[in-house]
């Protein structure tokens, strides 16, 4: 079984996070870079399928040369080898142009399944695996809570708000993944010393066969026009309890259609 | 702000970030609950055997970590500085280790030591007993000699991780090599008449379990014996050199906490219209603080890199736990003193690290003894003291 993840490096959610006022894009030199939280879920998940049903994780990043931290941690987590797309020109590229990339370097490569975070906590567009699914022509089961792999064949549980929907399809198919699947490892120190052996091979543009004006801001689909700060939260509500603080209590609850 | 440490390699570096991400996660939000409730966190030690820091400083081909002492003993401190009774627990189980590590037949270190460093399994360091503490060698607990190994009998006492631990290395009296005849044992909970008592009702370490061991006609067998017999006491003092290391550690682990906490509260809090790191009488306390901190974590440093060379360093291992364990005293005391009235209260850890610096003072050789050994090696002498 040829497992591929999708790995993304995005500042920090947990830090503040800004845009370069530049040209409006994520700022993230000199921000806190991490694995997009959602992404060390589905390496878990390929690493139990592997240790189930045999086979390599793959790790898929297209970024800067930055990110090539978080493949290291993909890989110290136990994941065999990675494939890390790095380009200038993609510089702003917005996700439809990054989908064109990543069906790319995946049509270059061998899999039976694709996994990849249910949403990146920069971006969150969350569209990401439908995308991939219509270029490669394969199913996407998106949202998953629990996966299992049966005779050739993944079946999800996928989340709702009110439960979930038991979903299957043949493989190759490619799965997103929710923080409700599973407990990520952490690396062991065997594993990050391990990884600074494994191979990670590096591609342009041009051994994707990828036109660099086809990426990029400049011809992007969407654009950020512009932007402001999360305004300062509000004063709130002091309510000094002169032996009715519960009634008033009460009062602004109601008021707020609380209860 | 995280200590800024000297470390050899980016092998070492990659180690310290491991620990502190490992044990802001798992260690730091369980150590007050579990320490109230006097709780033993066997899953926290299977998390840090999963990651590899249950064996550190032992060989790669037993499974260890191939670590230095001197980048092991600060992944100890960097644990101690979370949570001390998990930092003490990493290093009593790697005193554990050691005697099969040093001295085991090649059977031992194929068979028992992988899952040992690997942490898949936790260890017991049995020495001590309720009338031979400091003197050890006065301990009684024996093994006969039978025809297939040995029969003990006995008590043990005041077992870290007594009752959780999946292996003993156990100390025992053996009269078939002579009236001071001591030999090392390797046992485990499921030999027939093994049992551990009820855990003691402590001061501090609360979450570190301390056990008496009863031995009521324990069966050995002969592959359980570590090292020569009739030579356990030296095996048991040649570890406790490196033991003391270790406590040396989680003792500046602790004090680096205690001294974080304070510094945090004297800038918040004010006092006669400004914050009290502004009146020199606190200032100055803070400077004895941190003098105390750094100069402990210097001495046992030093002591490791002796160790690291090949060099004798029983005396430095006996002047780091003194100088270690008596700042951890004063300055968790300190800190409390820093904290006011709200030091004295369990809403602040202050207290809580002052009692448990207390006991540091005592195990692996009191620091009187530590002096004895210090004093007896200045003089010269072999040191035939104890733990
Ligand atoms: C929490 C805890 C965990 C422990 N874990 C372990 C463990 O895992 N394994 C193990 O084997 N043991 C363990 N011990 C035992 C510990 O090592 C002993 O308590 C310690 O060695 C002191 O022995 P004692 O309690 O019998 O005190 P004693 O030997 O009775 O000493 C009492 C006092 O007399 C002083 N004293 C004794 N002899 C001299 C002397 N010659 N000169 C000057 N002063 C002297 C001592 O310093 C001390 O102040 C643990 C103890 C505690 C409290």
């Amino acid at each position: 079984m040829n497992i591929v993840v999708l790995v993304k490096q995005v500042p920090d959610s947990g830090s503040e996070r800004k845009l370069d006022p530049a040209d409006n894009t994520v700022a993230r030199a000199g921000a806190d870079n991490v694995i997009n939280e959602m992404d060390e879920y589905a390496i878990e998940e390929a690493l139990v399928v592997k240790e189930a049903h045999g086979g390599e994780v793959t790790i898929l990043t297209v970024g800067p040369d930055s990110a090539a931290d978080a493949i290291r941690k993909a890989l110290s987590m136990g994941a065999d080898r990675a494939v890390h797309v790095t380009d200038e020109a993609m510089h702003g590229s917005c996700a439809v142009q990054t989908s064109a990339v990543l069906a790319a370097a995946l049509q270059q490569m061998d899999y039976d399944l694709i996994l990849c975070g249910a949403e990146s906590t920069d971006g969150q567009v969350s569209v990401m695996p439908a995308l991939l699914a219509e270029r490669l022509g394969i199913p996407q089961l998106s949202g998953a809570r629990k996966l299992t792999i049966d005779d050739g064949v993944a079946k999800v549980e996928r989340q709702t708000d009110g439960g979930f929907w038991a979903l299957e399809a043949p493989l190759p198919a490619i799965v997103s993944t929710w923080d409700t699947i599973n407990e990520p490892r952490y690396p062991s120190f065997k594993g990050i010393m391990a990884a600074k052996k494994k191979p990670v091979e590096t591609k342009t543009l041009a051994d994707l066969g990828i036109d660099p004006s086809t990426v990029g801001l400049a011809s992007a689909t969407s654009q950020v026009l512009d932007f402001s700060g999360r305004p300062p939260k509000g004063e709130g509500v002091k309510v000094a309890d002169e032996g009715d603080g519960a009634d008033k209590l009460v009062e602004y609850l109601a008021s707020q259609k609380i209860v | 702000m995280p200590v800024d440490r000297e470390l050899p390699t980016e092998e070492a570096q990659d180690l310290i970030a491991l620990t502190r991400d490992l044990a802001d996660r798992e260690l730091a939000p369980r150590a007050a609950k579990y320490e109230r409730e006097e709780r033993f966190p066997r899953e926290v030690f299977r998390t840090l055997g999963d990651a590899g820091l249950m064996g550190l400083p032992f060989p790669e081909e037993v499974g260890g970590g191939g670590q230095p002492y001197a980048v092991y003993l600060q992944v100890l401190e960097e644990l101690a500085m979370r949570w001390a009774s998990v930092a003490l627990g990493v290093s009593v189980h790697t005193l554990s280790c050691s005697p099969i590590a040093r001295y085991g037949t090649e059977a031992q270190r194929r068979d028992l030591l992988p899952e040992m460093v690997g942490g898949t399994l936790l260890g017991a360091y049995s020495l001590s007993e309720a009338h031979a503490g400091s003197d050890a060698a006065a301990m009684k607990a024996s093994a006969t000699a039978t025809d297939d190994g040995w029969i003990a009998r006995g008590e043990k006492a005041w077992v870290t991780h007594g009752g959780h631990a999946d292996f003993y290395t156990t100390f025992l009296r053996t009269p078939a090599d002579g009236p001071r005849g001591i030999s090392c044992f390797h046992l485990t909970p499921d030999l027939p008449g093994f049992g551990a008592a009820r855990p003691e009702e402590k001061m501090g370490l609360t979450a570190s379990t301390t056990a008496a061991l009863r031995l009521d006609d324990v069966p050995i067998p002969r592959d359980r014996l570590i090292g020569e017999p009739g030579r356990g006491m030296a095996i048991a003092l040649g570890a406790l050199d490196s033991g003391r290391l270790g406590v040396s550690a989680v003792a500046v682990g602790l004090a680096q906490s205690a001294l974080d906490l304070a510094v945090r509260y004297a800038t918040e809090r004010e006092a006669f219209g400004r914050p009290i790191v502004q009146h020199q009488g606190v200032a100055f306390l803070l400077a004895d603080m941190a003098a105390a901190v750094e100069s402990a974590r210097a001495t046992y440093l030093a002591a490791a890199r002796r160790k690291d060379a090949g060099k004798p360093y029983a005396r430095q291992a006996s002047i780091s736990k003194l100088v270690a364990t008596d700042a951890a005293m004063k300055v968790t005391t300190d800190a409390v003193q820093v904290l006011g009235g709200a030091g004295y209260t369990r809403d602040h850890p202050a207290e809580r690290y002052m009692r448990e610096a207390k006991v540091m003072q005592i195990f692996e050789g009191t620091n009187q003894i530590q002096r004895m050994v210090i004093g007896r090696l200045l003089a010269g002498e072999a040191a035939p003291a104890a733990g």
